[in-house]
This record gives C-alpha cells, structure tokens and sequence, in this order.
C-alpha cells in the first residue's frame, strides 16, 4: 500500500521496550474508588445514585448529559460513600464530583447481556455506546457514539483505527494489540459495519513487530477485511490528522471535520472496548495504564477506573528518590497534583518522574528566529509567530496563525534552541482565547435577555396606554351619546366602572379596570412588613436551634 | 340603541387610530442602531448593574460615544475592559474611577430557599430576567443567566438573596503564562532519559 508523509514531526527516543516485556497484568482490588461523573469532551454526567446505595460492578453512576456527552460505572462493586469534589489528574489541579465507592470485595457483576446487534437501528447502538460509557481512549476522551453518526450525504470511505502509539514511553496499546488482536479486529470490523466503510485500516507503527504480527494472524485467522498498515516511526504519527495524512494522503484543514473527507478515526482500545460493550454487556469500567519511569518493575497494567493513581504506582515499585507522577507522556503529559487523583479514561501513562529522568532544561532565552520550530511542526505553523504574538497576550492576532490547529504535539518544544516552552505559551493563549468567548458569550446572551426584558415591559407599557385610550374614548363616547340623546338611562351601569368611582386616587387614570385585583399601595407594604416579620421571627427561632444543638 | 353602536365605533375607530399611531411612532422613532455605540457596548460586560450611574450598560455605552461619561466608570467591566475602550476610541487609559466601585471575582445571587416568601419583587428588579418563580412560591435564580449584578439584593423584604463567588473549575480554568517552571516535560534532545529506568 502507497504511504504518504507529513511534513516535520520529530524522533525522540521511544523508551517503549522497558515496559513491554512484561504482559499486561490485573491491578488489585483496593478499598476506594474515586470515579469523576465528568470524563468525556462535552456535558458532565448526572449522578443517578445517592450516598448509602449498594452498587455492583458495571453499574452506572452517571447518566449521559445530553448528546455529546458518555455514562459513567461503578468499577466494582460496594457502596456509595460520598459524592463531592475531588482532584481528578488535569492540569488545574482543581477538584471535580466524583462518586467515591467503598468496595465490598466481592468484586461482584451486574447481570451482564449481549447486545442484540442484529435487532438494532444504528440510533439503538449509539445510545446504547454511549450508556457503556464509550470513549475515545486515545486520550481525547470524545464519546464514540457521537463520532459514529456519519452526517448525512457523507460516506466513510476509510476508517482508521489508530494503533501507532507514537509518544515515548507509552505501550499501552501495543499490549493491548499482543494481547488482544482478535478484539480489536473483530471492534474494527463492528465499527466497519456501523459506520458502511468503504475499507478498514489499522495503523501500527514500524517499532512494534510483534503488535503487528498478532493483528496479522487474527486478521487471517478470520480472513477479515481489515489491513494492517505498517506506517514509519515519527512522532506524531498517531495525531489523527497526521495519521490520516499518512494512510490516505488526505489533508484534514484544522477547522474541519474528517468525516468531511470520508474518514474518521478511532483508538484500538475504543473499538476493543466497544466490542466488549456488545458482545459482553461490559461498559466501560478498566483500562490499560502503562507505568514505567523511575520505577523497578515498568508494565502495563488493567486498572478499573477510580484506583487512586499513587496506590497503582506502588505496585511498581518506584524508585526512593521519586518526585511526583506525569499522566500522559513525556510530550505532551503534565505532573498530576496529588496521588490520590484516580486513573480516568484518558489515563494511558504514568510516568514516575525523579530527578535526572528528565533533566531540567535550561532557562529559556530568546527566540533567534531561526525557522527550527516551523521545520519540526507537522501542522505546518510557525510557532515562532504563536510564541511571540502569545507572549505579547495579543489574542486577536493568533487567528492569523491558526493558533487552533496546533495539536500541542511539542515537536516545536523539542526542537527549540533557546528551550522556549512554546507549548506552554499556546496553551496559555488558548485557555485565554477560550475563556474570552465564554465571556462573551454570556454577555450576549445577557444582552439579548436585558433588550427582550426591556422590550416587554415597552409593550406593557404601549398595552397600557392602548387600553386607557380606548377608556377614554369609550367615556367620552358615552358621555357625548349620553348629551346627543339627553336621556339619562342605562349607560351608567355601575357594572362599567366600579372601580373608578371606588378609588378616587385612580380617578385620573381609569385604567385601573384591571382584569387581576391590585392591592393597593398601603395593603401591600402591610403585607411585606408581616411577611418579613415572620421570616425574621423565623431566622431567630432557627438561630436558638442551633445554638442549643452546638454548645 | 344607536348611541350604544355609535360609541362602539368611535371606541373601536379610537382604538385602531391610535393602535396605528404607537406603531408609527415604534419605528419612526426607534434607535437606529449606532455602529460606535454597538461596537462600545460589545465590549462593556452586560452585566447591567448600574454602577457607571446609567441604567445598563447600553445607556452608557451610548454616554460614552457622545462623550458625556469616561471610560472608567464600569467596575464589572475593570481594567481589561478600560484598555479595550481606550484602544476603541483612541483614548488615554485611565484606572477605574473609584467612586464608582471596585472590580471584583464575577459573583452570582443565590436565594436561600427555606426564607423566600415569594413576593416578586427580585423578578422584577433582575435586569436579565434570571430568576424564576410565580408570586406566593420559592424563587431560584438560574446560576448560568445571573450577571451578578447584586440589583435584586436591596429589594428583598427578608434578605434572604446574598453574593456567591463563582469557583473556578477544571473546564474554566486557564493556564499560567509560563515562567521558568516547565509544565510538561518535553524530552530535550539527545538526553540519555529514561535509559537508566530500564
Ligand atoms: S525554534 Fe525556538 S529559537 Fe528557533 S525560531 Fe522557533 S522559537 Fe525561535
Ligand atoms: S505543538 Fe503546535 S506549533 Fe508546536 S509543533 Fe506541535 S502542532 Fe506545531
Ligand atoms: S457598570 Fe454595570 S451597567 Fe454600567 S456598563 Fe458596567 S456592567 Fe453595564
Ligand atoms: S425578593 Fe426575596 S422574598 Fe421576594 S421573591 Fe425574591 S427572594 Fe423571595
């Protein structure tokens, strides 16, 4: 098969084969699981269980929220002992809900069915992979149902499953493709068929062998229509969009979707997990983490979802001088704030970090423009430009740059000579560029709602003036009828007016023939004065409460 | 009987001239949307408090562009928005006029549940209609609408409406503009790491 490049792209040392000689191994069950409700790009789950229930393994906590959006289950079972904020591993540090369960050590299942497939409208396996909790497991964390709707007059002529694994350190899913290759050719397929692909490609790049010779014999052993490419190591072979650029030359601008080209692109742990949703009723409650790093014995490990992140680390054993634990990769990974953070859906790496691991790098100088940065960048930007216009927090001038294209690879970080932390520079400017729209948009939003409220109460007002017009007329009409004829009968029907006559202050706008009574002016304020005489004598009679309560 | 039918007409012939007359008048006499005084107040915050001393921020923004009012006199808006009106309107930055108030976190209203006794009058006192409610029932104000204006505060009988600042979470918060302390660890080339973990 013709492969194409992608321009840049950069060879770190891949730092993969420390942890590969070991199998995947089953992490033991602990005693508390912190499971986040918000684990997915788009809405946060609602919790759907309280504190004190009973749950068992594979039951959900969290139900989907809206469309884009992926449930959330118990990874064993016990019982709920809090829903509150925790920190969950992300760059803020800061804490999110989560459900924390107090397992029972009976590790026991809900009642497990397969999904009838065959039975099923694509709508049914989208929302039922989304109640599994499906998502991407790349570590974008996009739910897969949502990427499986091909947009309509759209037609997926390849679909990719990305199993390059090109950032160092990281063989989680080369593991996976030892060890599980008939699932992910059989998750392939299943993807295949939902999504009416033209061909199925499986990607895997040229430093796993052994990944790629177990694909090949399951994909023989069932003669599937999959092909498993061996694509060059570069790092960022595994971006979707580099990906894509490779296998079928297609070049995806930022701003557009891949199904716009007739791709798309999934994790081969997504389409094993989804396979497993299926064909077991499993949802998704494990994954598999690779810990390596200052530690004795580097591996992969399957970790329910939950395992607070320093409990897992010890089983391998981490070197005495370790200093802190970085999700994610030497690339593009942060330093996770506290041990007690969970393993997520996106946790595919803990690297224990010590001193000399990776050496500080040296102080950042000036840029000397010298192109390194541009050269090294597989989304083809000049990062120089990001950095300086970034640095000067001049936000409108990034657009020109395609601050968003950038896929915050590093490669540009790499390259550097003057040890720019370009990447963090970018995400800087993006968080402020994200969180300036979000003003915005509430301001609009506020505006809009601000002109709608004013033009009410206009029309109340016009409404008003309408009816005491036709009030007055119809008075004078009346009054001039009443002259014409001279004759003193029924218009005076007291049914007319009472009002009027019975509030002489509202003589003059007469109007008042309101179809709700108005109390008047003096009887309201009367009423408020009880109202909050009451809530005050209330607000004391609480307050004495809780001063005998609490001495 | 005729009378009657006479005043009927005339009531209705009133009503339809008059009617005709507001709506003339509806357009004949609306703001034309003023390009300067759109483009001041996209940038003023909405949050329509009154503080600058106008009743919302359109008001003000339209102060502004007949230069009646400074650009300093918005304290939901603060620094960031004093430099984007000088920018606007090539005018000289100055820091916000004290008198008017001090910058603060954004902040939103919560009504304590257990007190309200359901008078209305904050529904009719929030500029943004953010808070929901009929008359005699418990209020709520929809935390994501609230612009955090504190005008619904004064009118409440029992004071059971108080401030609340607005935490920041993981999908709002921003990063740090990088110092000398790295974030993520980007591999520095040709470095020996990770060999000495094997
Ligand atoms: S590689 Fe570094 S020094 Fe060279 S142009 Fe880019 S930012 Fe500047
Ligand atoms: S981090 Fe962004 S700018 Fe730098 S090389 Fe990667 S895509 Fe390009
Ligand atoms: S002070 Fe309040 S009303 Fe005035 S412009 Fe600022 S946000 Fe709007
Ligand atoms: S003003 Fe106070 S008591 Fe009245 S409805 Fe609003 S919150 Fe309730």
């Amino acid at each position: 098969m013709k492969l194409f490049t992608f321009k840049g792209g950069v060879k770190p040392d891949p730092n993969k084969t420390q942890s590969t000689q070991l199998p995947i191994a089953q992490a033991p069950l602990v005693n508390r699981y912190i499971v986040p409700l918000h684990q997915n790009i788009g809405g946060t789950p609602r919790p759907i269980v309280q504190v004190g229930d009973r749950v068992l393994k594979g039951q959900r906590l969290g139900d989907a929220d809206g469309w884009v959006s992926a449930a959330v289950h118990a990874p064993t079972s016990g019982t709920v002992v809090e829903i509150g904020p925790h920190i969950t591993p992300h760059p803020s540090g800061l804490p999110t809900d989560c459900v924390v369960i107090e397992a029972d050590g009976r590790d026991a299942w809900i009642e497990r069915q397969p999904f009838d497939i065959d039975n099923a409208t694509p709508e049914d396996v989208r929302d039922y992979l989304r109640d599994m909790g499906i998502v991407g497991m790349g570590g974008a964390v996009f739910p897969s149902h949502v990427k499986l709707s091909v947009p309509s007059g759209k037609h997926i002529e390849e679909l990719i499953i990305n199993g390059a694994e090109c950032e160092p350190f990281i063989s989680c899913d080369d593991r996976l493709m030892r060890e599980q290759a008939l699932e992910i050719i059989q998750g392939s397929l299943l993807f295949g068929r939902l999504v009416n692909a033209g061909k199925i490609l499986i990607g895997v790049e040229d430093n796993k062998p052994e990944a790629i010779a177990a694909l090949n014999a399951a994909q023989q052993q069932h003669n599937a229509p999959v092909a498993i490419v061996t694509v060059p190591t570069i790092y960022p072979t595994g971006g979707a969009k580099e990906l894509i650029r490779v296998l079928t030359g297609k070049e995806v601008p930022g701003s557009k979707r891949s199904t716009d080209f007739g791709v798309q692109v999934f994790n081969v742990a997504t389409v094993q997990s989804a396979w497993r949703a299926i064909t077991y009723g499993e949802p998704l409650i494990s994954r598999i983490v690779t810990i390596s790093g200052a530690v004795a014995e580097a591996r992969n490990w399957s970790v329910p979802i939950g395992m607070p992140i320093g409990k897992l680390v010890n089983l391998a054993q981490p070197r005495t001088d370790s200093d802190g634990v970085i999700m994610g990769g030497p690339m593009m990974g942060f330093r996770i704030s506290t041990d007690n953070a969970p393993v997520i859906k996106s946790t595919n790496s803990l690297i224990v970090h010590a001193p000399g691991l990776f050496p500080p790098k040296p102080a950042e100088l000036p840029c000397i423009r010298c192109g390194s940065c541009a050269e090294a960048c597989p989304q083809e930007l000049q990062p120089f430009e990001l950095y300086w216009w970034s640095r000067a927090s001049k936000f409108d001038k990034l657009e020109n740059y395609k601050l968003f294209d950038c896929i915050e690879c590093g490669c540009c970080d790499y390259v550097c000579p003057s040890h720019i932390p370009l990447v963090n520079y970018f995400r800087f400017a993006k968080s402020e560029i994200q969180a300036e729209q979000r003003e915005k948009q509430t301001a609009d939003a506020a505006r809009e709602r601000h002109e709608f409220r004013q033009e009410r109460a206009d029309r109340e007002k016009r409404e008003k003036a309408e009816r005491l017009a036709k009030a007055n007329a119809a008075r004078q009409a009346a009054g001039a009828t009443l002259n014409a004829s001279g004759a003193a009968t029924a218009v005076a029907n007291p049914d007319d007016a009472p009002d009027i006559s019975s509030h002489p202050d509202q003589a003059s706008t007469p109007i008042a023939v309101d179809n709700h009574p108005v109390l008047d002016a003096a009887a309201k304020q009367a009423a408020i004065a009880a109202a909050a005489e009451r809530a005050r004598l209330k607000r004391e009679h609480h307050a004495v409460k809780n001063g005998d309560t609490s001495p | 009987m005729d009378g009657i039918l006479y005043a009927i007409a005339i009531m209705a012939l009133g009503g339809l001239v008059l009617g005709a007359l507001l709506g003339y008048a509806s357009t004949r006499f609306r703001v034309e949307g003023d390009p300067l005084v759109d483009q001041i107040d996209s940038i003023l915050p909405q949050t329509q408090c009154g503080q600058c001393g106008f009743p919302g921020c359109r008001p003000y923004a339209e102060a502004i562009a007949k230069d009646e009012a400074d650009i300093n006199q918005c304290p939901p808006g603060g620094d960031e928005n004093i430099h984007k009106l000088a920018e606007l309107l090539g005018k000289e930055y100055k820091p916000l006029s004290a008198e008017h108030g001090v910058e603060k976190p954004k902040q939103v209203a919560v009504i304590d549940e257990k007190i309200c006794i359901g008078c209305t009058l904050c529904i009719q006192a929030c500029p943004v209609d953010a808070i929901v409610g009929a008359a005699k029932q418990m209020h709520t104000i929809a935390e994501d609408l609230c612009t955090g204006c504190e005008l619904c505060i004064p009118p409440c009988p029992v004071e059971c409406i108080s401030m609340i600042t607005v935490a920041d979470t993981p999908s709002t918060w921003k990063w740090h503009k990088p110092g000398q302390q790295r974030i993520i660890p980007i591999v520095p080339v040709g470095s020996e790491m990770g060999s000495e973990a094997a």
